[in-house]
């Protein structure tokens, strides 16, 4: 017991509160499913269900990457970008000669990490966007298959470019050193990006379903209402402003351009994977996430706002990167 | 054995399958659980048979068997012990059909027993695309077994993971869409083409997890 107590009084208690809010909201919704439920029984919850377990499970496995350190978040991102790499690569239009490239793909992982354990935040920041946006295309020309040479290059870039490079901005916020001055320690600030980011998708859809009339981008995502994504980013940015001092050092005008982008990129996030998965006549990418889909599903609103949220970071308050 | 093929399957086998395929499955409620039952495949890799063998729960797992290639699986060495321990073959000799041999004997006898027998009709491993004609020996197993499920199944993707010829296996996610069971309905022809229509039903509803 010891143990166990000694290792959560070092942890910074904002983090613990926050988790704890998180459990918290996710009780929260299993209540209002029961009562939905003994209101409604004619009604079937089992998606809605099926949805609030499968948060408990990816609420347990991020918490507790959180609280293990940043050898614990880095592997876990590690996981994430792959199988949404291989979600992205099973499903878009590949050429069968491609099969070496898929696999040089997945080796960007280890190698884009790499840069994020070694805390080389200059290496990490070009290599995808210089190297392997030049290399990959050479080792295509190698292989001498032309047709369809472009738009395979350019499929290939957009699923490293999102799965692998925008992703590892989150895993890489771990490695703020504590003299940057994060008052809930490098881990509330991933914390803070994952709830604001989850967060904003939830408000979207509450607002949309209470208030949702006029259609915001019908051929892409037709349950997507004007009011839902205006109702989310009030919501969302409110949450920001009050919860941004209190897991990160942020203040005044740094705080304000975070709170007022950073739903605005979830959105964007959202509709322009949805534009692909319409593309690709998909629902989901995958079913690995009862209730929820495929991990890209999960985390296309993330692959905007990672990024985001890392730069503004850097901006106005990190002096590591 | 019996526990050696459990560990090996629940252990090694199944973390595999899910780091290299994703191991989706639509229609898991239609798996037949009890022998004798027949499920049908189509064939394009030997991660097919990987899958096959991944999606089925721990209790069931005893009973299922994969009809495979005698002189390919069976011809010795290291691939024979490991199909016969650990696949738990039920061997087909394709090589001796002209001899007169009965080679479809050990897959009868497999389901008298109760076993639940992995059929790919095709014969051999496809290109991942285009079915192969369907061989007739699922009908004549059928008809021995009348009262059996014959259970169709889609398996999309797994093709790309490794191909024939290929030796390095790349991950990519498969899908195993289970169909509904149909039974023998005492006509060679009309069941064999109910078969492949089912099967290709499958396949129109599979994701496009394929090459261009």
């Amino acid at each position: 017991m010891d143990v166990i107590a000694r290792f959560f009084s070092g942890q910074p208690p904002a983090l613990l509160w926050g988790l704890g809010g998180v459990l918290g909201a996710l009780t929260l919704a299993v209540a209002i499913t029961w009562g939905l439920s003994k209101a409604k029984p004619a009604k079937d919850y089992t998606n809605l269900r099926q949805r609030i377990a499968s948060w408990w499970v990816m609420i347990a496995l991020l918490s507790a990457a959180l609280l293990a350190g940043w050898g614990a978040v880095v592997a876990l991102f590690v996981v994430i970008s792959f199988i949404a790499l291989r979600e992205f690569l099973s499903l878009a239009p590949i050429r069968r000669e491609d099969r070496l490239i898929v696999f040089v793909a997945y080796l960007t992982i280890p190698i884009s990490y790499g840069f994020i354990v070694a805390d080389t935040y200059g290496f990490f920041l070009v290599f995808t966007p210089v190297y392997v946006f030049m290399f990959l295309p050479f080792l295509m020309a190698c292989i001498g298959q032309t047709r369809a040479y472009l738009t395979t290059m350019a499929t290939f870039h957009w699923a490293i470019a999102t799965c692998v490079y925008a992703l590892g901005f989150a895993a890489f916020l771990m490695r703020t050193p504590l003299s940057d001055g994060a008052p809930a320690g490098p881990a509330g600030l991933v914390f803070l990006l994952l709830v604001a980011t989850e967060a904003n998708d939830v408000f979207q859809y509450c607002w949309g379903k209470a208030l949702g009339k006029r259609k915001i981008m019908p051929t892409v995502s037709p349950n997507k209402t004007w009011e839902g994504f205006l109702g989310g980013w009030a919501t969302t940015a409110a949450l920001l402003w009050f919860a941004g001092p209190v897991f990160t050092p942020l203040s005044g005008v740094g705080l304000a351009i975070l709170a007022i982008s950073l739903p605005v990129a979830g959105f964007a996030g959202d509709v322009t994977m949805s534009a692909i998965k319409r593309d690709l006549g998909v629902k989901d990418t995958s079913g690995l996430i009862p209730g929820h889909g495929g991990i890209l599903d999960r985390v296309d609103s993330l692959l905007f706002t990672a990024p985001l949220y890392f730069h503004i970071l850097a901006y106005f308050a990190l002096d590591h990167f | 054995m019996r526990w050696l093929r459990r560990i090996v399957i629940v252990l090694v086998a199944r973390p595999l399958a899910r780091v290299f395929t994703g191991a989706d499955i639509v229609g898991r409620e239609r798996l037949p659980l009890k022998g004798p039952a027949i499920v049908v495949a189509n064939h394009a890799s030997h991660v097919d048979t990987l899958l096959l063998l991944t999606i089925y729960p721990s209790k069931a797992l005893d009973r299922v068997r994969p009809a495979a290639a005698a002189d390919y699986f069976l011809k010795g060495g290291p691939l024979a012990w490991f199909s016969r321990n650990i696949l738990n073959v039920v061997p087909v000799a394709r090589d001796k059909v002209a001899s007169g041999e009965d080679i479809l004997a050990p897959a009868r006898e497999a389901l008298a027993a109760g076993d639940i027998l992995l059929i790919f009709p095709e014969g051999t491993r496809g290109d991942g695309e285009a079915m192969a004609r369907l061989k007739n020996g699922v009908a004549r197993l059928a008809a021995a077994f009348p009262q059996a499920p014959i259970v169709p199944i889609w398996l999309q993707g797994a093709g790309r993971v490794l191909p024939k010829g290929a030796h390095l296996p790349v991950p990519m996610n498969c899908t195993v869409l289970v169909g509904e069971p149909l039974h023998w309905g005492g006509e060679r022809a009309a069941f064999m083409e109910d078969l492949r229509v089912r099967l290709e039903a499958l396949h129109a509803l599979a994701p496009p997890q394929r090459w261009t």
